[in-house]
């Protein structure tokens, strides 16, 4: 992996869990066509690389950097502007990077009760109540962690983004088919989307790709899945399972819908939908057939967790942002 | 991966900005002066090339200052801070188009209503319409040129309702020689003023007066009548609708029947009639209503016949003069295309049963007002006669309570109008009638409009006891000498300020008005929107009472709230104009304002199919996807807001638009950071 007339190749994780790497070894022998085209120079979880050897490198000498996982911590952001100046092509990869994912709904808390709840519940086995310090003495000298930002930020609203590949994670398929056309952009044989398209995803949404029957709407409750029995053939929003399917970007090829469970919404707001989980509350409003606002309020009742379910892996990318407390005491 | 930072794109359009004084009804809390400058030098950058300030925009002066800037200075876009655009948008657009511009080019900005009206700091309110001019200005550099669609006409109407207000409504249209279809769903026309004996304050018989206008409809060359009928379905939009009616078998041939009656005269069956003679007398199973019903063809009660329970009888058949029965008619479906529809729906009366404590169905001699109306009424069942349940006695003394049902939280808020007039015009009749001592109950007299107190006046003069206070109880529980075989009215005597028991043989219940059981069903059949208790919403509650806000459909008399025979002529007639005007255009421009669906990112959910409040949305099973009709859409954004795609455009409302005035608002446009990073 030392051809220098190969163009280079990096991956990165910042505030994220690992999927969307183990996606990427999951494209099989596809592996092959990115070490058989690319150099890959930095790329944590796969190889040893030190910052400083990015550091080290010419500006824009990296043609391509999937940048997985939000920015939490200045580690997150130093690691973000600096893979910015080296990289020709910066992707989003992935919905952490693209809108926050699971770890964007942090926003909706101060960073200090983050930090107060993972190290102090009853699940912490933390008899000495030891806390982290952002710096600490050692005879060694100092030395230093991350320090932990008061919000969750996208990569978008930290340094320029080239193209935005969503999903939690991606699709091994739509990784596959965006390295296959990496590849023939280099070969010359396609030409690049327009900077900022979403790429290795559909433009329309999830409902697209579904293949349930659906009718007109009217719902009367919101049901679990485990409560009820489904019907594997009508359109589950329509059963009263909160399906997030109808704001949902295509691509997945509707996989959790095919299997009886409800889309979640990991790949992100369709095109055009500018605050999703908004998108969807107006929907979802939209077709509960009551006029009785007690009514109402007890049907809404079925949806628990409003955060959670129109927001699970936008909340950092959305209009808000952010949870008031998070702003106020972060 | 929606990006609202980093750099704008330069500004090519020229935009004019016009602040308006309003007289000192915006100068006085807004600096309008600073905000014109403000405007002038800070949202240069913004395309700003003029910005003014004026005492009246509105008026010719300041739209000529607006029309000149706009050939002078060559604007591509206005921006009017002024009003609310309910009042003067359509002033300025036309202002615009008169200058070569066009008009949906323009953009009112509220600083009255949003902002003088609502503060009374001036510095802040200053800051404020400086805001609301900046979100104006980015807003509407986003906005498009629009052209409005016309659409034909149909001269021909639906009046639904064949009551005072529907009457009153198709006489006028059909006198002005256009075709009128007149439903209504009772086997006659004539609504409730049929029913009634006297009208107040004037005491002329309804018959009398009601009686010629239902014959001037049911002759008249330019109207179809069609009665025993109900709309079923209604497609369409203002200038061509499609409606579908049901037209219930009558079982008697309407072509062969003269009206002659034998058929109700030989017909075994009695019934007691619960419609017209408000259960207090007899109909046959095979009826007219009342004598001089139009049309003159009975109808036959199918529940009630006795052919239809047990299978013999027919004796209608057996006597009819010209074979006009027909066990076998079935209900017939009929399809008509208007360009106009009005509905006159009328009211139901409140049912008296629900205010337990006032006896009514429980205590045989109270009655409701209506069944006084068939009491009173010459060819009632009494002929006349004010008696008490067991139709003989006369009543000594009388009780008729005000507002039952009204301004009442357990049951109706709202006043309903007649019921005072109503009560009075009964106190007059059994004084008149009976000699009996009369009493009436009431919160509050409200006589207000053409001799109407005049009529209260004399009723007191006739020495009918008014107390003021609300009834407590109806009851024939005697507890004092001289209550035994009485009805005990309880009531606290508010201007005496003690409690009364005084024991009449008669109570009248004046019932309240209530909408119509169905009338949210009939609001959502025809795409207009009614209240929360169910009357009809009118465009403006002042300035548009006959028009709704769907185009080509009006309300008039009851169905848009309580009011009295000349308020419901008067909105029949109203209506009736509007039509007219509607008619005479041959054709009209609609508000290019409207929703369209983007086919490719529609995924076809169908969650908008059922939203919208005009009807407009049909979904293509073929192709998967929902399509607005551009004619019916009256660009409320309802579905634009549902579509979870947003795979729907509302043109004027798009989120380029909004956004881009959000972001004025907060002066990000003009790079000030309104919320830290």
């Amino acid at each position: 992996m030392t051809d220098n007339a190969k163009p280079k190749f990096a991956m990165y994780w910042a505030a994220s869990c690992g999927g969307c790497e183990i996606a990427v070894l999951n494209i099989h022998e596809k592996i092959l066509d990115v070490d058989a085209n690319f150099e890959v120079v930095f790329w944590p979880v796969a190889m040893d690389a030190k910052y400083k050897d990015v550091e080290a490198m010419e500006d824009g000498s990296i043609l391509l950097t999937l940048f997985n996982g939000g920015i939490r911590n200045d580690e997150n952001e130093h690691i973000a502007r600096l893979l910015r100046r080296k990289s020709q092509l910066l992707v989003a990869f992935g919905s952490c990077a693209c809108e926050g994912c699971i770890p964007g709904l942090a926003n909706l808390s101060p960073a200090g009760e983050i930090v107060h709840t993972a190290f102090n519940t009853v699940s912490t086995d933390n008899p000495h109540g030891i806390y982290p310090r952002a710096s600490f003495d050692v005879p060694e000298g100092e030395i230093t962690i991350p320090k932990i930002f008061p919000t969750l930020r996208t990569l978008d609203q930290v340094v320029d983004v080239d193209y935005y590949m969503p999903g939690c994670p991606p699709e091994s398929h739509q990784i596959g088919a965006v390295i296959d056309l990496v590849v023939k952009v280099l070969h010359g044989e396609a030409q690049l989307p327009p900077k900022g398209s979403v790429i290795g995803a559909g433009n329309s949404t999830v409902c697209d790709e579904c293949t349930r029957k659906r009718n007109v709407k009217s719902i009367t409750s919101f049901k679990r899945i485990y409560d009820v029995e489904i019907d594997p053939e009508l359109c589950l929003l329509e059963q009263g399972i909160p399906c997030n399917g109808p704001a949902t970007r295509s691509g997945c090829n509707a996989r959790c819908v095919s299997a009886g469970a409800q889309c979640i919404g990991c790949y992100g707001p369709a095109e055009g939908v500018v605050d999703y989980g908004a998108r969807l509350i107006a929907a979802f409003a939209s077709v509960i057939d009551s006029t009785d606002p007690e009514e109402i309020e007890a049907i809404l009742d079925g949806i628990p967790d409003p955060a959670g379910q129109f927001y699970r892996f936008n909340l950092a990318g959305s209009l808000l942002k952010a949870g008031k407390p998070a702003w106020e005491k972060g | 991966m929606t990006k609202h930072n980093g750099s704008k794109p330069e500004v090519q359009e020229r935009i004019g900005v016009y602040v308006c004084h309003c007289g000192t009804n915006i100068a006085g809390t807004v600096d309008v002066a600073q905000v014109a400058q403000w405007a002038a030098s800070r949202l240069k950058e913004r395309g700003v090339v003029i910005a003014r300030d004026y005492k009246f925009m509105c008026s010719s002066l300041g739209q000529e200052l607006i029309e000149k800037d706009i050939k002078e200075q060559k604007l591509t876009r206005v921006v009017v801070a002024a009003c609310s655009p309910h009042l003067h948008e359509r002033t300025f657009r036309t202002a615009c188009a008169r200058a070569g511009l066009n008009p949906f080019l323009c953009e009112m900005v509220s600083i009255r209503e949003q902002v003088s009206w609502v503060h009374t700091n001036k510095e802040a309110a200053t800051i404020k319409a400086q805001a609301a001019v900046s979100g104006g200005v980015e807003r509407v550099i986003h906005h498009e040129p629009l052209e409005p669609m016309t659409v034909p006409i149909n001269p021909a109407t639906l009046v639904v309702g064949g009551g005072i207000a529907g009457i009153q409504a198709a006489l006028e249209i059909a006198d002005a020689g256009y075709h009128v279809y007149m439903v209504e769903r009772e086997p006659s026309i004539g609504g409730h003023m049929a029913q009634f004996d006297k009208t107040f304050p004037t005491l002329d018989c309804a018959a009398c007066i009601l009686t010629p206008k239902m014959v001037d409809v049911g002759g008249h060359p330019n109207v179809t009548l069609l009665t025993w009928s109900e709309v079923e379905k209604v497609e369409g939009y203002v200038g061509s609708f499609n409606v579908t009616i049901r037209n219930k078998a009558r079982h008697v041939k309407t072509d062969l029947c003269t009206g002659c009656g034998i058929c109700q005269e030989k017909c075994p069956k009695k019934v007691v009639d619960e419609v017209y003679e408000a259960g207090l007398g007899y109909r046959k199973a095979i009826y007219t209503p009342f004598p001089q019903a139009v049309p003159k063809f009975p109808v036959m009660d199918v529940d009630n016949c006795i052919y239809f329970e047990k299978g013999t009888c027919k004796a209608c058949e057996k006597f009819c003069p010209t074979n006009a029965i027909d066990f076998t008619q079935q209900d017939e479906v009929i399809n008509i295309e208007v360009g106009n529809i009005i509905l006159a729906t009328g009211y139901d009366i409140f049912d008296a049963r629900r205010v337990s404590h006032y006896g009514y169905g429980r205590l045989a001699n109270v009655f409701t007002s209506l069944e006084m109306e068939r009491l009173t009424n010459a060819a009632g069942p009494t002929n006349g006669q004010i008696v008490l349940r067991d139709g003989k006695t006369t009543p000594k003394a009388v009780g008729i309570i005000h507002c039952v049902g009204s301004r009442d939280r357990n049951f109706n808020n709202h006043c309903s109008v007649i019921c005072c007039m109503q009560s009075l015009k009964f106190a007059h009749m059994v004084h008149e009638r009976t000699g009996a001592i009369v009493y009436n109950f009431y919160i509050d007299m409200r006589t207000p409009f053409k001799d109407y107190d005049e009529f209260y006046q004399r009723v007191l003069e006739e020495g009918t006891l008014f107390v003021r206070g609300k009834v407590a109880e109806v009851t024939d529980a005697a507890r004092l000498p001289g209550e035994e075989g009485k009805l005990i009215v309880q009531v606290e005597d508010t201007l005496a300020g003690k409690q009364r028991r005084i024991p009449v043989d008669m109570v009248i219940l004046s019932v309240g008005l209530e909408p119509r059981k169905d009338s949210s069903e009939t609001a959502k059949l025809f795409g207009i929107s009614c209240s929360a208790n169910g009357w009809f919403i009118e465009k403006h509650p002042k300035l548009d009472p006959v028009a709704t806000m769907t185009e080509g459909i009006y309300i008039a008399g009851c169905a848009q709230g309580p009011k009295d025979i000349p308020a419901s002529v008067s909105q029949g007639a109203a209506a009736a104009a509007r039509v007219l005007g509607k008619i005479q255009q041959k054709e009209m421009a609609l508000e290019p304002i409207r929703a369209s669906v983007i086919e490719e990112k529609c995924s076809g959910c169908r969650i908008c199919n059922d939203l919208c409040p005009f009807n407009a949305i049909s979904f293509h099973e073929d192709t998967m996807v929902s399509e607005v009709n551009a004619a019916l859409c009256q660009g409320c954004g309802t579905c634009v807001a549902a579509c979870p795609a947003g795979a729907i455009y509302g043109t004027g409302f798009n989120n380029e638009q909004v956004l881009a005035q959000i972001e004025g608002l907060l002066l990000l446009n003009i790079g000030e950071e309104a919320v830290p990073a």
